[in-house]
């Protein structure tokens, strides 16, 4: 293991959309990867970000590789903390850890893990596992860093089903009456929640109105879209005055056939044999 | 009940408060010392404790509306940015409202926030069992990594808010708001992990926390007209707690009375308890506290005569545990 190189990465680095869609691409693979070292993982969740993942850490946000503690870094904070796994290839590729630890994951005293632990694993700069707490904490950050000068942005990925936690709400309604305008709110509007779709569980619609009314600037895109994303995070950073909310219509299990088909049986499972050789081969040959 | 004109003395007219004393000027001075002082509150700055502070210092107050759970959650996130910050809470609707941003959000990420649990115990019986505040030693002293102050009165309310510096963490502070018998004619000298030691004695020992430790000098002080002997602990640090002060009363008075304005299940007396156990200390030990069922209503002292924290029956308490002389 050579020591990684501190590389300062700014904001909206040079790449183009289909670049951060390989990398996406790429992400679905690791992220069955590093669930093959575990008993189980979660799929359909993670699978429905990679491309907002993917686009905040290859193009959006002010990072430094090789140095995850970076005093002036932008921060994102996993509200759908079940999602980590899809982080931690991310994390890895950035030097923040060595890549062997992906191999850990879900062992005993893994610092790689399920929900992500600021503790154990360096790069994440906020823990999360209890859904509806990160935006206030996000919030809180957003805040601080305004009241020391700093001009650092918060990014919160928001999974659609943690929205119905009341406690989203107080943070929507706090960061639009203190126009925490260096506040991002994403959703990853998958649809899907355990019990069912989202909309049947407990209706969140209409996300943009919603998020509207409570202050924020609010736009909805295509989540798998990465050209879109990319407009979005830049139409995001250009806002100023209240915070900014994408709402991400994305597909759970996007990239699997038959967990786009039952999302909900792959929300927590273990992929093996026929099965997995199956999904990397969708994957793989996706979009050619 | 003059008091009463200022919404934030819920006890005028019954019990003195003790927010009327220095609380709120020292955290102003507090505050004065150190510009990363910050206070949030859930709608309830302006009372006595912080209202000073907010009056110097405005815009260092973030109020979070009525929103307790978010209001714990952003001043972790504020704390992550090295701000020394704050909480007010109302007893009722802290601990036991926000245990789980407490213990996910405060506790398990080591963010240094200082929680001002105010208005504690039986402060607030007047207005319904909804805000009694008897659960929260149990609740947070059951939380990994929190540390658990309950201040006798006024002046060890004021001599903690250095103390929390000491805390490698963050710091949950229980405010009594009863002024019966204050044990502390100035700011005490107080430690982590201390109990302190307000009345040496040797026939035996009564350790109490908050309103608690108040009865206990009153009870100690009546029973030395007895001809007893009677040490009193302060138990101002629940967590981490004084084993060895514990061990000590246990050996050289050989027997223990713990007083709280708590329910007993997980309390200060659970706790001294544990430790006896733990000891093989086989001595005389009681409890008095509130009984573990839902409470009636009423102004503190009434309600404070009505479940016997007084200084009276704390004495009584004492004697019965003593060896009939």
């Amino acid at each position: 293991m050579t020591t990684p190189s501190i590389v300062t990465l700014e904001r909206f680095r040079d790449t183009s959309a289909a670049e951060l869609a390989a990398r996406a691409k790429q992400l679905r693979l690791e992220i069955l990867d590093v669930i093959s070292h575990a008993p189980m993982g979660h799929y359909s969740s993670s699978l429905s970000c990679a491309e907002i993942l993917a686009t905040l850490y290859k193009h959006v946000l002010r990072l430094r590789a090789g140095d995850p503690a970076w005093a002036d870094r932008d921060r994102f904070l996993l509200g759908k903390g079940h999602v980590a796994v899809a982080l931690w290839p991310l994390f890895a590729e950035l030097g923040f850890f060595p890549a062997d630890w992906l191999k850990t994951f879900g062992s005993l005293d893994s610092k790689l893990t399920d929900h992500p632990d600021m503790h154990r694993a360096p790069g994440v700069d906020f823990s999360s596992g209890s859904l509806g707490h990160n935006l206030s904490v996000g919030l809180g950050m957003a805040l601080a860093a305004k009241r020391r000068g700093f001009d650092h942005r918060m990014y919160v990925l928001l999974g659609d089903g943690e929205i119905h936690e009341g406690q989203v709400w107080e943070a929507a309604m706090a960061a639009g009456h203190y126009k925490a305008d260096n506040l991002v709110a994403i959703v990853d509007a998958n649809g899907s929640c355990a019990d069912g779709p989202t909309e049947s569980v407990m209706s969140i619609e209409p996300l943009v109105d919603r998020f509207s009314s409570f202050g924020w600037h609010c736009v909805e895109v295509d989540g798998h879209d990465t050209a879109a994303l990319m407009q979005a995070f830049k139409q995001a950073s250009e806002s100023p005055g209240k915070p900014f909310c994408v709402v991400a219509r994305t597909l759970k299990g996007k990239g699997i056939s038959f967990m786009e088909a039952s999302p909900r049986e792959w929300h927590l499972g273990a992929l093996m044999g026929e099965d997995l050789v199956r999904a990397k081969q969708e994957i793989e040959e996706a979009g050619q | 009940m003059s008091g009463m004109s200022d919404p934030f003395s819920f006890n005028a007219g019954a019990v003195e408060s003790s927010y009327v004393g220095n609380l709120g000027e020292a955290f102003r001075f507090y505050g004065a010392q150190d510009e990363d002082v910050l206070l949030i509150s859930p709608d309830l700055g302006g009372g006595p404790v912080t209202g000073p502070f907010i009056q110097s210092f405005p815009d260092r107050f973030i109020d979070a509306g009525i929103a307790e759970g978010n209001a714990m959650s952003i001043a972790a996130g504020m704390a992550c940015y090295g701000y020394k910050v704050f909480v007010l809470q109302m007893g009722a609707f802290g601990a036991i409202k926000c245990a789980e941003q407490i213990r996910t959000d405060i506790a398990f990420t080591k963010t240094p926030v200082r929680i001002l649990s105010a208005w504690s115990g039986l402060a607030m019986g007047f207005f319904g069992t909804s805000h009694h505040a008897v659960e929260d030693i149990a609740i947070t002293r059951a939380i990994p990594g929190l540390t658990v102050f309950a201040p006798a009165d006024d002046n060890a309310a004021t001599a903690m808010l250095k103390l929390t510096e000491q805390a490698d963490g963050p710091v949950f502070i229980r405010l009594t708001d009863a002024n019966i018998n204050p044990v502390y004619e100035a700011p005490p000298k107080l430690e982590l992990g201390r109990f302190g030691l307000v009345r040496e004695g040797c026939d035996a020992t009564i350790i109490g926390t908050g309103l608690g430790a108040q009865l206990a000098v009153g009870a100690a002080d009546e029973l030395a007209k007895e001809g007893l002997s009677i040490r009193v602990l302060d138990a101002y640090s629940l967590k981490p707690l004084d084993e060895e002060a514990i061990r000590a009363a246990a050996a050289e008075t050989g027997a223990i009375l713990t007083v709280e304005e708590h329910i007993v299940s997980g309390g200060l007396g659970t706790a001294v308890g544990e430790v006896l156990a733990r000891n093989r200390s086989g001595i005389p030990f009681s409890i008095l506290g509130l009984p573990d069922e839902t409470l009636t209503v009423g102004m503190p002292d009434e309600l404070y005569a009505h479940y016997g924290l007084t200084v009276a029956n704390t004495a009584q308490r004492m004697r019965e545990l003593l060896p009939s002389r």
